[in-house]
Formats: C-alpha cells, sequence, structure tokens
C-alpha cells in the first residue's frame, strides 16, 4: 500500500512549527545582522558588527548574565529544598494535609506581577509594613536601595512566587514512588533519616532533576520581578540578561543589537542548561 | 510680585472667568466641567456637538491611568457622546509608550489614530506624524499657548504634536516650615544662616540635611528633608538635568548644553555635570530610607504626603499637596529650581564665581496624529476638545490626571484662589514661577530631542544610579556615560544627531 498520503496529515503541524518557533528564530538572527534601531529602521546587512561589539564592548551584558546565573543557581537551590520539605510534609499522614497542600499551591497561581507590586510595598523602606516591624528594633534596612539586599530581596519573592512548583511536582513525585521499597527499609529496621538518604532520595532524583532543570529555565528568564522591583537597580545591581536585553530592545529600540544579545544568550543557555543537566544526571541519578 | 499680563491674557481670562461657575446645559450632562460651564471656543462642547462622527472609530493609544489615562478616556467617551464616534482606548505603561507606536510606525501600519507619549520622542517619531493642520495651529485656543509649549511640540517651525500638558521642573517646599519664625530662628541658632527659601543646591542639601529624620510638623512621624526621582529608568535622568543645569547652563557660552554643537563632543563628563551629581549623591543621606529607590509615584505621595521639606520635578507632587483633603494643603510653596554660586565655563576651562540659574523646561505629556491613519480630522478635532479650555481647566485642578498648566491664561492666580481654594499668597507664587520659567528666562534647557534619544537617556540614568549606588564615582560615572554617548554618536552619526540637536539648542540660545 502507498502510505505517502500520510505526510499530508503531518504538514499543519509542521506548518505551525514553522510558524511559531523556526521562523522567529531565523528572523532573530536576521535581524541581529542588521543595525535596526529607531532611526535606521529596516534589515540591512552590518555582518557580525553586532556580535563583535556584544564580545568585545559589552560588559554590561556579561555581569549582568554572572548576576543571573547567580540569582537562578541561588533561587532555585532554595525553592527545591523548601518545595522538598513541604512536599514530604504533606506526603506525610498529617491533620488537615489536603488544606495544606492547596495553601502551597496559592503563591503560584498568584499573578507575579501583581505579587511583585504587593511585594514592593510590604519592602518599601519608609512606607512599608516590613520596615514599620523592624523599625521597633530600631533598624530600617533598605530592602531595596541596597545593592546585597536589593538582591536578598529579588532571591525571597522569587523563592516564595515559585517554590509552589517545585514543591507541587516533587509531591506528584513522591506520590507516584512505589511503596515496595519503603517497606523493606522498615523491615531492615531505618528509621525516618536512613528512608529518606538511601530510598527516598534516590527514587526521587530524576523527578528531581527534571524539577531543577524545568525551574532553571523559568528563573533563567527572570524579569518581571527585577523590572517592577528593582528597575535592575540600585545602579546595576540586580541587573539580569533578560532586563538588559528589554532596555536595549524595547527601551532605546536598538532591535538588531537586542536580536545579536537575544540570540546570543539563547545559545549560551541551551549550552549551560545542558551542561547542568548532565551533570545532575551524573551527580543525583547515576551515583545512586 | 505682582505681574502685568497681555492685553490678550487677560481678555482670555476674563472670559474664562467671566463664565466660572455658570452651570450650563453641557455642565449638567457632563459634571466634569461644573466649575466652568461649557467654554465658548473651536472645539467647545457646544462645537463638537455639531460633528457628526457616527460609524466611525477612533484608535488611541495612551498611558496607564490615572496619569493621562483617566483623562484621555474620560474625554473619550465624551467626544464620542458629542460626535456619535466610536472611540477605543489602550492603556499603555509609560516605559512601553515609546515602542508601541514605534514598531507599527517602522512597519508601515496604523493601529492607532493617536498616540500619547511624551514631547522629546518628537525626532524619532516626526517622520510617522501627521503635521498639526494650520486651522488648529492659528485657532484661538492655541494662541493661549506659552511660546515655550509650542517650541516644545514643534520641529523647525512646524507643529508635529498638539499641546495638551505644560511641563517644567521647579521646587515645592513646605512653607509652614521654611516661613516658620521658631524655625528661623533656632536654624540661625544653630547653623549662622538664614532659614529661606534656597537659592542654591548647596543651601538646598544644607536645609534639607538640617530638617531629616526628625518629627519637624509634629505628627508623630518623622520627616525628611528632601524626595526626588531617584530610582534607575523611572524618569530619573530628567531629575539629574534638573540638579545640572545651574552648573552647567552658562548664559555666556552659548552653543550646546548636553553636546558642544560645533565638536559634538558630549559635554556631559564636565566639572558643572560632576558638580552636579556630587550634590546628588550627597542627597541620598537627606532622602527618606529607601529614597534611592523612588520614582515619580514615590516623590507625589512623599511630597504629597507630607513626608519631605523639599522636591523638584513636575507639577504632580505640589498638584497632588494642594487638592482638597490633602493634610498640608496652603502649607507648601513654589520657588524656581535652585541656582548655583558658581558655572562652568566651558569655553574659558574654568569656573565663574557668579550666581547662575536655568529653568529647565523638561520634557511633558504630548499627543500626535499618525500620519497613515485614515481619520485625521477626526483625530485633531479629538486633541483639540481634549485640551478645549474647559475641559483644561477642569483637568489641571485634579492632581492624579497629570495635566498641567500650558497656556498663558493658566497664570492667572485667581483661577486657584477661586475654583480650588489655594491661599492667595501660594497661588500667586505658583503663577509667577512658572511664569517667569515659560516667558522670562533666557537661560533655559530644553529636553534633549535627538535621533535615539532614548540610548542617551538610557546611559545617563544607568550611570548616574550606579554613582548614586556608590559604585562609581560621579566623575567615573559621568566619563561612563561620555564615552557611552561617543559610543551612541558613532552609531546614529555625529551629522544626524547635530543636524536635530541644532534645533534645540537655537531654543536654548534664544535665536528664534
Amino acid at each position: 500500500m502507498n502510505f505517502k498520503h500520510k505526510y499530508i496529515f503531518l504538514l499543519p503541524g509542521l506548518l505551525v512549527l514553522l510558524g511559531i518557533l523556526i521562523f522567529p528564530i531565523i528572523f532573530t538572527v536576521r535581524l541581529s545582522l542588521s543595525s535596526w534601531d529607531s532611526f535606521f529602521p529596516g534589515l540591512d546587512f552590518i555582518g557580525l558588527d553586532n556580535y563583535i561589539r556584544l564580545f568585545t564592548d559589552d560588559a554590561r551584558f556579561w555581569e549582568a548574565f554572572f548576576r543571573l546565573s547567580f540569582l537562578s543557581v541561588t533561587t532555585v537551590f532554595l525553592q527545591y529544598v523548601i518545595g522538598f520539605s513541604l512536599a514530604l510534609m504533606v506526603w506525610q499522614d498529617i491533620l488537615f494535609k489536603r488544606f495544606f497542600r492547596v495553601l502551597f499551591l496559592i503563591p503560584m497561581m498568584t499573578t507575579p506581577v501583581i505579587m511583585t507590586v504587593i511585594w514592593r510595598t510590604f519592602f518599601h523602606e519608609s512606607l512599608g509594613p516590613v520596615n514599620d516591624f523592624f523599625g521597633l528594633f530600631g533598624m530600617t534596612p533598605l530592602w531595596l536601595s541596597n545593592e546585597t539586599l536589593a538582591k536578598v530581596t529579588v532571591i525571597i519573592v522569587e523563592v516564595w512566587q515559585w517554590t509552589p512548583f517545585m514543591f507541587l511536582l516533587l509531591l506528584a513525585g513522591l506520590l507516584s514512588l512505589p511503596k515496595e521499597p519503603f517497606l523493606a527499609a522498615s523491615v531492615d529496621g531505618a528509621g525516618p533519616v536512613r528512608k529518606f538518604i538511601y530510598v527516598t532520595f534516590p527514587l526521587m532524583a530524576p523527578i528531581s532533576v527534571g524539577a531543577i532543570i524545568i525551574r532553571l529555565i523559568e528563573a533563567s528568564k527572570i524579569m518581571d520581578t527585577i523590572y517592577v522591583l528593582t528597575s535592575g537597580g540600585p545602579g546595576t545591581a540586580t541587573e539580569t540578561s533578560s532586563f538588559y536585553i528589554f532596555i536595549k530592545g524595547l527601551r532605546e529600540f536598538q532591535m538588531g543589537y537586542s536580536a545579536a544579545l537575544s540570540f546570543t544568550y539563547l545559545i549560551i543557555m541551551i549550552i549551560s542548561l545542558t551542561i547542568i543537566a548532565n551533570i545532575l544526571v551524573k551527580l543525583m541519578v547515576r551515583s545512586n | 510680585m505682582k505681574r502685568s499680563l497681555s492685553i490678550g491674557t487677560v481678555a482670555v481670562t476674563a472670559s474664562l472667568m467671566a463664565v466660572s461657575a455658570q452651570a450650563d446645559k453641557w455642565s449638567d450632562q457632563f459634571p466634569h466641567i461644573k466649575n466652568t460651564g461649557d467654554i465658548p471656543g473651536e472645539c467647545s462642547y457646544e462645537a463638537m456637538s455639531q460633528k457628526d462622527y457616527s460609524g466611525r472609530k477612533l484608535t488611541i493609544n495612551t498611558h496607564a491611568v490615572p496619569v493621562m489615562g483617566e483623562p484621555t478616556a474620560l474625554h473619550a467617551e465624551q467626544f464620542s457622546k458629542l460626535t456619535g464616534a466610536e472611540v477605543s482606548v489602550i492603556h499603555t505603561p509609560a516605559g512601553d509608550l515609546y515602542s508601541k507606536a514605534m514598531v507599527p510606525f517602522q512597519a508601515g501600519q496604523a493601529p492607532y489614530d493617536i498616540v500619547f507619549g511624551f514631547s522629546n520622542f518628537i525626532r524619532d517619531w516626526m517622520q510617522y506624524l501627521e503635521p498639526v493642520p494650520a486651522k488648529y495651529v492659528n485657532m484661538r485656543q492655541m494662541q493661549d499657548v506659552t511660546k515655550s509649549h509650542i517650541d516644545v511640540n514643534s520641529w523647525g517651525g512646524t507643529m508635529m504634536q498638539f499641546p495638551i500638558d505644560g511641563d517644567r521642573h521647579y521646587l515645592k517646599y513646605r512653607k509652614d516650615v521654611i516661613d516658620n519664625p521658631e524655625y528661623q530662628a533656632k536654624y540661625k541658632a544653630e547653623t549662622g544662616k538664614e532659614l529661606r527659601v534656597p537659592r542654591t543646591w548647596k543651601e538646598y542639601g544644607e536645609i534639607a540635611s538640617y530638617f531629616n529624620g526628625w518629627d519637624w510638623d509634629n505628627d508623630g512621624e518623622l520627616e525628611y528633608g528632601s524626595a526626588e526621582v531617584m530610582k534607575k529608568d523611572d524618569l530619573m535622568y530628567a531629575a539629574f538635568f534638573s540638579r545640572s543645569v545651574a552648573y552647567a547652563k552658562n548664559p555666556r557660552t552659548p552653543g550646546g548644553f548636553f553636546f558642544d554643537l560645533e565638536t559634538m563632543e558630549p559635554l556631559i563628563n564636565g566639572p558643572g555635570f560632576v558638580e552636579a551629581l556630587s550634590d546628588w549623591v550627597e542627597a541620598t543621606k537627606y532622602v527618606p530610607p529607601g529614597g534611592i529607590n523612588f520614582g515619580l509615584g514615590d516623590e507625589i505621595n512623599s511630597f504629597g504626603g507630607g513626608q519631605a521639606l523639599f522636591s523638584f520635578s513636575w507639577d504632580d507632587a505640589f498638584v497632588a499637596a494642594m487638592e482638597d483633603g490633602s493634610d498640608i494643603k496652603n502649607k507648601v510653596g513654589v520657588a524656581p529650581l535652585p541656582g548655583s554660586d558658581r558655572v562652568w565655563n566651558r569655553v574659558s576651562g574654568a569656573w565663574e564665581d557668579t550666581y547662575n540659574q536655568a529653568p529647565y523646561i523638561v520634557w511633558g505629556w504630548t499627543a500626535a496624529v499618525a500620519k497613515k491613519s485614515k481619520n485625521h480630522e477626526m483625530a485633531f478635532d479629538y486633541l483639540c476638545f481634549f485640551a478645549n479650555d474647559a475641559n483644561h481647566q477642569a483637568d489641571i485642578a485634579i492632581g492624579r490626571f497629570g495635566v498641567n498648566p500650558f497656556k498663558k491664561s493658566d497664570f492667572v492666580p485667581e483661577i486657584y484662589v477661586e475654583r480650588q481654594g489655594w491661599d492667595p499668597e501660594i497661588a500667586q507664587e505658583y503663577a509667577d514661577t512658572l511664569l517667569d520659567m515659560e516667558e522670562k528666562s533666557t537661560n533655559r534647557v530644553f529636553p534633549l530631542r535627538v535621533p535615539g534619544v532614548f540610548q542617551f537617556t538610557s546611559a545617563i540614568a544607568t550611570g548616574t544610579s550606579k554613582a548614586l549606588a556608590g559604585q562609581l564615582s560621579p566623575q567615573e560615572a559621568l566619563d561612563e556615560v561620555a564615552a557611552q554617548w561617543n559610543k551612541i554618536l558613532d552609531r546614529v552619526g555625529r551629522d544626524n544627531v547635530r543636524e536635530a540637536y541644532a534645533i534645540g539648542v537655537a531654543l536654548e540660545d534664544n535665536l528664534n
């Protein structure tokens, strides 16, 4: 029988793929080879000038990238630890288990921009309730104006917002674990700590790697929190790659250059996340 | 100080005052203008009601509510009722107004008939805008607009944007503190100096420092010296220029404030600007906690809420403080931006030890009609209606609207006394200060209006915020900005920037 007509059924999917994934990437690459800005609109061809500028004359992009790496790794690590702890807690038979499961998910269901506005109000150094509390002890921490504390504030907001996502994935993993290994460990007399180290954690490793990678991908795009909370300040203390690309593209309207930044950033993220995934698999899965 | 007004202005004012508080059929339908009723004019309620735009649609991209977004929507609704037009209003955050219009402009599309934005967008936008037709430029309503704001909305003598708002930076201060004899005596005793409205930025800093961190209005809360827009990318570059003009705008060295027009070398890292940035870094010690992260909204809330002794930026903080319901209504005063005891002479390369003051006619809100729009007449009628005398009088009384004086008839103190309950002395001070800046000064600085303007202002915001955060010294920060500006000039083309900058310099040098 001739099944060549089967390719016709693939066509809609392929067209959608081309339209929403391949074309934007190709267009971004083409745009990155042009000088398109507010004064010279259009796809002229300037070769690799934008890439040369990026690699030889834009320290701010690389500073933002390393800052992003720090913020991503720190927030995802904290989200994993807290999310795993909460998931373990409601995995057990505790009172109001269902209530807590829903409660822990609420931050993730809120709109990030709106919640960040609320957090900004909380952390407002002279008018916010957080400093009203610290004022009782004679302290006025500069949550948004001090270089170090501003990073801490961003981390707090990110961890609060996205720990539930980690919690959800890890709880789903815990609920899908087979019971036999835990029964065998109990028969062997293993306590809760040993059970966690030798049974729960190894069994959860593949799910953990998946959850961490998904969160790292998301965390590397951090934008709305920075935009609303600090605008990348004070100075450039909380400026991340995506925020910097936004400034260059949609504030300064350097479309060609921001396309070069975006494409370079995409390549770097693909390479670095692949390496991180391999390391995590090696450390967490194969070693078990 | 009393001022003699031109006969034309008096006539316009008299007509405005004459209709004051007269209810008419239009104010019955539109309570927004209840204080004045309709005021006769080319774009009055009566005139608009004669138009028929039924079955036609006008699309407007404007700012988010309330600032400018609320009056846009309100006047759209009124315009729709009067003319039968369908008016769709899209609200956009301030930071995205430029790009949201620029993307379709460059793509050759016209999703919006009218675009709201800042007047310093003019150079980048103007090739996509429809010039304001002569019939609007020549009408009586437009004759009432100050020359400064005609200039701000025009390019090479052609009006490209429709004046709907007037902006300038000036000093606001707590009158109940500065004029308080008890505090004057205390300040004199402790510092040996007079407590008065500061004439220089150094004096501003001294007084602000003195009144920082204690409860000087006995409300049980701590108060602070100054509230300023210092948050990166939140219009802070305009605050920096306000602090710079006194040190760097020398009336004896024409030919550029931001650049040397001849060589197009950036002047931004010169000693005048560095001195201003040093003052600003010092100011981080007398702003409220977290003041380094204050955007415009924070500044309005801080000064308008009675938290700070001084503030300087757009009108909004002052208008908020003077609204009904404000705890500090009639306790605030207005003065020109502080000056300096010396000014940099870039030609001789030396400081001149003489008092200098320069008004900063900062950019403000404006609106324009897209060239590719198919509804030019309806769009201009809407803008003309937005800014008609009745709407304008009602709008400027509402702080959150962001509509500020730009007509000669706005500078008559009686308007504010009668309609808004201002203290006559404060109203006089307000009118005199604004009018002096608009019409009298010959040492004004206009906003930078060149191709790629956002690249230049973004570099300023980044550099100065690094200095405020202590990441760089003022000189290092401004050297970095100057280096960035040179790179931008190379990319955009020095001649392209020079050509555009020359138009602003001509205004500053009073050549037209």
